[in-house]
């Protein structure tokens, strides 16, 4: 209303409108009570379809048996050392303070750093990098930073790097470990004394580190290419061999096709790549080489097998397409026939009948699905 | 003429195979059966012809069952078998080393010894043995020169026909055999009671089922095919 005035709009203007104000005014007048108006405001002014809390459970509160206050107490830490002691509140049950610790005094946890005398140095911890002040000092801030030791580089008077600190850290403690021992054998278990540190690996795993982190994405496809290459490679070598029999029409043939394609990939991944490409038979690998001629090469790999072995790897490579169920049916065609799953005098020619009957029953059998 | 074969080189594309048959004979040993001592049986392993197979193997080695004295036996010499009383039956690993110049890797074969005969109403007798053969052969894929040298006309050895062309080292002559003791199993005392190994009947088997196999796939093709023609036709006269 106070708008119109503002506007000059005379107020009289259409009483229709003012009917259908008053109207919807009265609705959000209309509030029911337990929710209160912002909330109902929100809902748009209407009620929900649902009452999404029953009202009537909020205020009520499961009746608790115990009697509870809360005190302001004072408490102390058996993690400090100064016997200070502070204020909190604390949950009283029933009048009983609760006992115990102070519940985070069990996370002060320190690391054992041990400690030398000077006649132990002395005996076994002399080294030519170090000097006693030196490891002294580095011992202390191992001490007071808990081995943290980033810190401690940072903090050590005269500069060194981290590996070092932690090789000469590490080398006393194991050299002390060993010369406490009663016995070597005693201590051989522990991690120290099994598995000494190992300062060039270190800074050698570091800096591999910090090169494939700072790769940029371009790099990274590169790598990822030339590993990729690498593994076909290696992956044809056994199908090349195979390539060359006579026996395999099929896999020779590819050869010879392949072959012309290696030329053209060897040009192109020789200068890319700082991997030494074995001698002129790389064949890139295609799924056209059948299993049956990866599995000749890897039998030819063998310097010596059984005939069986042999028809058994030969079998398994022809059907490895092959699902289960249908690897059964192939066996119960072959007994319908009349032939032993496994012949009884494997000979060359016997196995390979055997092999090309199997291939025959699986072609059969496709045929059949169609 | 001298060959200056590097006698160490391999071959490609000939193979060396030796057909060889293991297994075992057990004899129920009747009346003098005891407990733990029912049977006496011989383990095997012997040339499908029954030549000497020492030319390829240098030595055989059963490992037996653990309640045996020495389970590990090492038979240095053919005729490479071994006998022993017992009333178990057990898987038997026979290891078989080669001669140097054959193969440096052993090869490892698996039998069952088997002393009661199958069907159990069977009775078992002290005369007739329960025989369990198996028929395998030896595959050198890359044999070396000097391999094929000596073996070139054994008995024991079967050789693929040699690519054209091909000039083997002459043969060493086979040793006066009679100043050996014999490898050979032809008269063993056990011979009677080996099994044949026909790969003749095999080959038959298999030929006539891979004929019925073939017609199957012809037919099944021609139905294909007829199926494929009519969907042909009732593709085209089906187009505008």
């Amino acid at each position: 209303m106070d708008a119109k005035d503002i506007l000059g709009i005379p107020k009289t203007q259409l009483p229709t409108t003012q009917e259908k104000k008053s109207r919807p005014q009265k609705e959000p007048q209309r509030k029911p009570d337990g929710i209160s108006r912002e909330v109902y405001a929100l809902t748009g002014g209407l009620a929900p379809l649902m009452p999404s809390i029953d009202v009537s459970q909020l205020k009520k509160r499961p009746p608790s048996d115990e009697k509870i206050t809360w005190q302001w107490l004072p408490f102390t830490n058996s993690a400090r050392k100064d016997n200070l002691q502070l204020y909190h509140w604390v949950r009283v049950v029933n009048g009983v303070p609760p006992t115990g610790d102070y519940s985070f005094a069990k996370y002060n946890k320190s690391v054992d750093v041990v400690k030398y005398t000077d006649e132990e140095y002395e005996k076994y911890l002399t080294d030519p990098m170090w000097t006693k002040e030196e490891t002294d000092q580095l011992f202390e801030l191992c001490e007071r930073f808990d081995l943290r030791f980033i810190v401690i580089a940072d903090r050590f008077p005269s500069s060194r790097t981290v590996e070092e600190l932690k090789d000469r850290y590490y080398g006393v403690s194991r050299a002390i470990l060993i010369a406490r021992a009663p016995s070597p054998t005693d201590v051989s278990g522990h991690p120290l004394v099994k598995d000494p540190y190992n300062v060039s690996q270190e800074v050698e795993r570091k800096r591999a580190l910090s090169m494939v982190l700072s790769q940029t994405k371009h790099q990274e496809r590169k790598d990822a290419e030339v590993l990729a290459e690498a593994k076909r490679i290696t992956d044809s070598r056994m199908a090349s061999r195979a390539a060359e029999e006579p026996e395999m029409p099929v896999a020779s043939h590819v050869g010879s096709e392949s072959a012309d394609r290696a030329v053209v990939l060897g040009d192109t991944v020789s200068p890319s790549s700082n991997i030494q490409l074995p001698s002129a038979t790389v064949v890139p690998s295609t799924s056209i080489i059948a299993d049956s001629a990866s599995t000749l090469a890897s039998l030819r790999m063998l310097r010596v097998y059984l005939r069986t072995y042999a028809l058994e790897q030969m079998v398994q490579a022809a059907s490895s397409s092959a699902g289960l169920r249908t690897i059964k049916r192939v066996e119960q065609a072959l007994q319908e026939l009349g032939v032993n799953l496994k012949p009884k005098v494997p000979t060359k020619a016997v196995c390979a009948e055997h092999l090309e009957l199997r291939k025959e029953i699986l072609t059969l059998l496709n045929l059949q699905k169609q | 003429m001298a060959f200056v074969q590097n006698l160490n080189k391999k071959l490609k594309d000939v193979e060396i195979s030796i057909p060889i048959v293991y297994g075992n004979v057990a004899f129920w040993l009747g009346k003098k059966a005891s407990e733990y001592q029912s049977h006496k049986w011989t383990v095997y392993v012997r040339g499908a012809t029954n030549e000497d197979l020492g030319v390829v193997i240098k030595r055989a080695v059963f490992q037996l069952h653990s309640s045996f004295n020495n389970p590990t036996r090492a038979v240095e010499s053919p005729p490479f078998e071994l006998s022993e009383s017992g009333w178990g039956e057990f898987e038997i690993a026979i290891t078989l080393y080669f001669h140097a110049d054959v193969c440096d890797k052993p090869l490892n074969l698996y039998h069952h010894l088997k002393l009661y005969p199958e069907d159990e109403s069977g009775s078992m007798s002290t005369k007739k043995p329960v025989v369990v053969e198996s028929y395998d052969e030896i595959v050198f894929p890359e044999p070396s020169d000097s391999f094929l040298a000596r073996v070139q006309n054994h008995p024991a050895v079967t050789l693929p026909r040699l690519p054209v062309g091909f000039t083997l080292p002459p043969p060493v002559p086979i040793e006066d055999t009679s100043k050996r003791k014999r490898g050979d199993t032809k008269d063993h005392p056990l011979a009677q009671w080996f099994m044949n190994f026909s790969e003749a009947d095999e080959l038959l088997q298999l030929a006539a089922a891979r004929q019925q196999v073939q017609a199957h796939i012809a037919k099944l093709k021609r139905q294909i095919s007829l199926i494929d023609g009519q969907q042909q036709q009732l593709r085209s006269t089906s187009d505008p």
